[in-house]
């Protein structure tokens, strides 16, 4: 919370979800918005200033969207301690609640708590300028009188009414006492004795010396703990006592949730006449003739399949020519840098450890800003939340919710902006379950080792009238998606286990979406990508660089110097250059042989010999962590084809069949080439990815977790594949 | 009366009831709650869904999807038309 200068006023931005908070924010605070995280959880901070004639230079923080107060998580919890102030939070000067007009009863429930907690309050009516057309009309001045605190109506997304409430947030700032009316809906009878018990037990400073504060929260706590909450920091004694009277009111036949919540309804019930008004019946919406069809039982799932396979398509296409251009871009100044720096180890460690390091990120980019762009929009207009409802049936039987499917579905390009993606599952046990599976989708990367793999030892034959080659790609598909799945329902039956949370998913009106937003919510993640996860990946590439480039000068058992100087007296031109290209090759592939890389493939050689690979193949396994694709060119300079290889390699593919085993069989058997298959689809060979899970879960804790369990399913599953398969005599190569 | 008490998911589409009683686990019972789901509310079934396994329903406003099983343990009155 360091963003809050001494003496700069606080104003926090809270309101239900899809309320317009986020493009309010930004009308406020302009370009220098920030995003961050909120003290230890990975949920989107939004922060920035804002300046004002009278009170200056004034700080806005957002506050996660919620329908109310109460919370049974530690993320839920934000919005109380946010809004009230509770260490860490710093105590705000005023809280700007945003209202969606058209949907004010639900949403003055919120507004009612936060007056309760005694927070300086000022309503943002937003969305005026919907209610005409939904036959609604709200006074403003008797919304104003009723609630007791400042009312202002706007349209943020046509920026609407920013200026009146610019005015109305100073005027509260000078004045906070007009903006703390104290309850109007006091609690009485049983419950205020209930409250009352509870009160002497909430901690001094949560409740800043304010006895309005002090109740308020005896309700909250009312409301919010019971044996199966996960909030965090509540003081035991408080704890105890609500269990205590949550007991005592249940064994008297009474429920306290709802004597609490009724309480607040009925007054706004009772006071709604005098501000919300109906002009005639309440005609048929767009956004109901739109679900008509999006949600239609017979054709809403074939729209929503098109619209997923456009957006998955460009994903994966559109995205290829950017990733393109960064590469090339890369290598372009890795050269320029190359042709004007002496050659030696500094060189080498400037193009090929930071340039290609610093271009291993950014190669990210694209995906990261396309699918971002795609989400954003969907949330936007709503659409989002009808995929939830599309596919929760299917999801749910993975013990996942069905906001699920988009990050599973952008995995089948690249992991990293599909585990970026589940931000937008709100509860943690599934989001992790997501974010621990994603990994086993068929990413792009998977793609060029697949392809070399299959090409290399799976002849152009056909089966069935269909190529075996395409086959089998699509057979790696549907094996990686079934293995993802089964990973989940496990996940979440084990692991990630935990009470059942019901769905209660609000299916908002549809909107057009705010531009300026989704650019700028496509800029946000791209930084923080870059910030957050692009320096351990930046160090991981710089670490893998050394492995397998040092040590520089060792033993080869082969002068290569007096070879070469043979060769220069080759008379014939082409002659003398293969010769020399040659060489070339077979010295970097004795350089590699001989490096920390190689002596930790042949280190590892015992425990990856039983799924059929060899030594060299241990060295590709370890250069493919920097990036699965990175194989291919592992093995070309393994096999001294050169590093400059791709999968359509023919030389390469010759090479790797020529090779064979001390024994005289060949390396690469079509049995060792699915066992090949089966550890490139499971594990986890992307430091990337275990880079982007540790910085979205703060800890190293699930990265480590992930990296574990994926390798130990990848050795398993290959050791199976080539152990049964000798067994079964379909013969390997040992 | 009390005859015309059924489970929210078997209401027919368009009909309005009032809530009567909320069942389920104490999380489902007070997100509901607080979405303004009380006893003597007016709710709506706009439309089930059995190849989702949900129902849309209309509550002050607001429109909401549940699960057929939740949906069942939502107890109303169906309103005579």
């Amino acid at each position: 919370m360091s963003s809050t200068l001494a003496g700069s006023p606080l104003v926090v931005i809270a309101g239900n979800p899809n309320t317009g908070k986020t493009t309010l924010f930004n009308h406020l605070t302009g370009l220098e918005l920030k995003v961050g995280n909120y003290p230890g959880i990975t949920i989107d901070r939004h922060s920035g200033h804002l300046q004002l004639p009278g009170a200056g230079n004034v700080t806005l923080v957002d506050v996660p969207g919620t329908y109310s107060l109460s919370a049974r998580s530690e993320e839920e919890q934000i919005a109380l301690l946010a809004t009230c102030g509770v260490a860490p939070y710093p105590r705000p000067d005023l809280v700007v609640v945003v209202v969606d007009a058209t949907q004010l009863t639900r949403n003055l429930y919120l507004v009612l708590q936060l007056i309760e907690v005694n927070a300086p309050v000022l309503v943002a009516l937003n969305m005026t300028d919907m209610l005409p057309g939904r036959s609604e009309r709200i006074e403003v001045d008797a919304l104003q009188a009723a609630l007791g605190v400042p009312v202002v109506p706007i349209a943020a997304l046509k920026n609407q009414g920013l200026g009146d409430l610019r005015q109305a947030m100073d005027k509260a700032l000078a004045d906070p006492a007009s903006s703390r009316p104290g309850t109007r809906w006091p609690f009485g009878g049983e419950t205020l004795t209930d409250l009352q018990a509870i009160e002497k037990l909430v901690p001094d400073p949560w409740c800043h010396g304010d006895p309005e504060r002090r109740r308020a929260i005896a309700a909250w706590a009312l409301l919010s703990v019971d044996e199966n909450d996960e909030l965090k920091g509540i003081p035991e004694p408080l704890r105890e006592g609500v269990m205590a009277r949550r007991e005592g009111a249940a064994q008297a036949g009474r429920d306290i949730d709802t004597e609490l919540v009724a309480r607040r309804y009925d007054w706004i019930d009772a006071h709604e006449g005098s501000f919300l008004f109906h002009d005639g019946p309440a005609p048929r919406t767009w956004t109901q003739r739109i679900d008509s069809v999006l949600l239609n039982p017979l054709y809403g799932f074939p729209i929503f399949l098109t619209v997923m396979g456009v957006l998955f398509q460009t994903l994966f296409t559109g995205a290829d020519p950017l990733i393109g251009g960064v590469e090339s871009l890369f290598g372009w100044i890795s050269s320029k840098v190359s042709a004007n720096m002496p050659e030696g180890i500094f060189r080498d460690f400037i193009t090929e450890g930071l340039i290609a390091g610093v271009g291993s990120v950014v190669v990210f980019l694209p995906q990261i800003l396309l699918l971002f762009l795609f989400i954003s929009v969907m949330e936007a207009t709503g659409y989002m939340a009808r995929v939830a409802f599309l596919m929760d049936r299917l999801m749910k039987l993975m013990g996942l919710h069905g906001r699920a499917f988009v990050p599973m579905l952008s995995g089948f390009a690249c992991a990293i902006p599909a585990i970026m993606a589940t931000r937008t599952m709100e509860r943690r046990r599934e989001r992790m379950v997501t974010m621990l599976v994603v990994p086993l989708m068929t990413c792009s990367a998977r793609l060029p080792v697949y392809t070399l793999i299959i090409a290399t030892l799976f002849p152009p034959q056909r089966f069935w009238g269909m190529p075996v080659q395409a086959l089998l790609m699509v057979a790696m598909y549907l094996f990686s998606t079934v293995i993802a799945l089964l990973a989940a329902a496990v996940l979440s039956r084990t692991l990630l286990k935990g009470p059942s949370v019901p769905l209660i998913l609000e299916l908002p009106p549809y909107r057009m979406p705010d531009f300026r937003r989704v650019i700028q919510e496509m800029w946000s993640k791209g930084k923080v990508f870059l910030s957050e996860a692009g320096g351990v990946i930046l160090v991981c590439t710089v670490a893998l660089w050394f492995l397998l480039s040092f040590p520089r000068t060792p033993e080869l058992g082969r002068d290569f110097g007096s070879e070469r100087a043979t060769a220069e007296a080759i008379a014939s031109e082409p002659e003398r250059l293969s010769m020399l290209d040659k060489l070339n090759h077979e010295e970097s592939s004795a350089q590699l042989q001989a490096s920390y890389a190689g002596q930790l493939g042949r280190a590892i050689e015992p425990a990856i010999a039983p799924l059929g690979f060899d030594w060299k193949i241990g060295i590709g396994l370890i250069g493919s962590f920097a990036a699965r694709e990175v194989f291919v060119s592992t093995m070309g300079l393994v096999y001294g084809v050169g590093a400059e290889v791709d999968e359509g390699s023919v030389p390469l593919r010759t090479r790797m069949r020529a090779e064979s085993r001390p024994n005289g069989k060949p390396v690469y058997s079509p049995l060792a080439g699915f066992s090949l298959l089966v550890f490139f689809a499971l594990a986890c060979q992307c430091m990337s990815t275990v880079a982007v899970v540790k910085r979205e879960t703060n800890s190293w804790h699930w990265p480590l977790f992930m990296l574990g369990y994926m390798t130990v399913l990848a050795w398993v599953a290959s050791f199976v594949v080539y152990q049964g398969g000798l067994l079964l005599g379909i013969g390997g190569g040992g | 009366m009390a005859s015309n008490l059924i489970p929210l998911r078997s209401l027919p589409p368009g009909r309005f009831a009032l809530l009567v009683e909320l069942k389920g686990q104490r999380a489902f019972r007070r997100r509901l709650l607080e979405l303004g789901l009380l006893p003597g509310t007016t709710v709506r079934l706009l439309r089930r869904s059995d190849v989702h396994n949900l129902v849309e329903i209309v509550v002050r406003g607001c429109h909401l999807s549940l699960r057929h099983s939740e949906a069942g343990q939502i107890l109303v009155d169906l309103q005579d038309e």
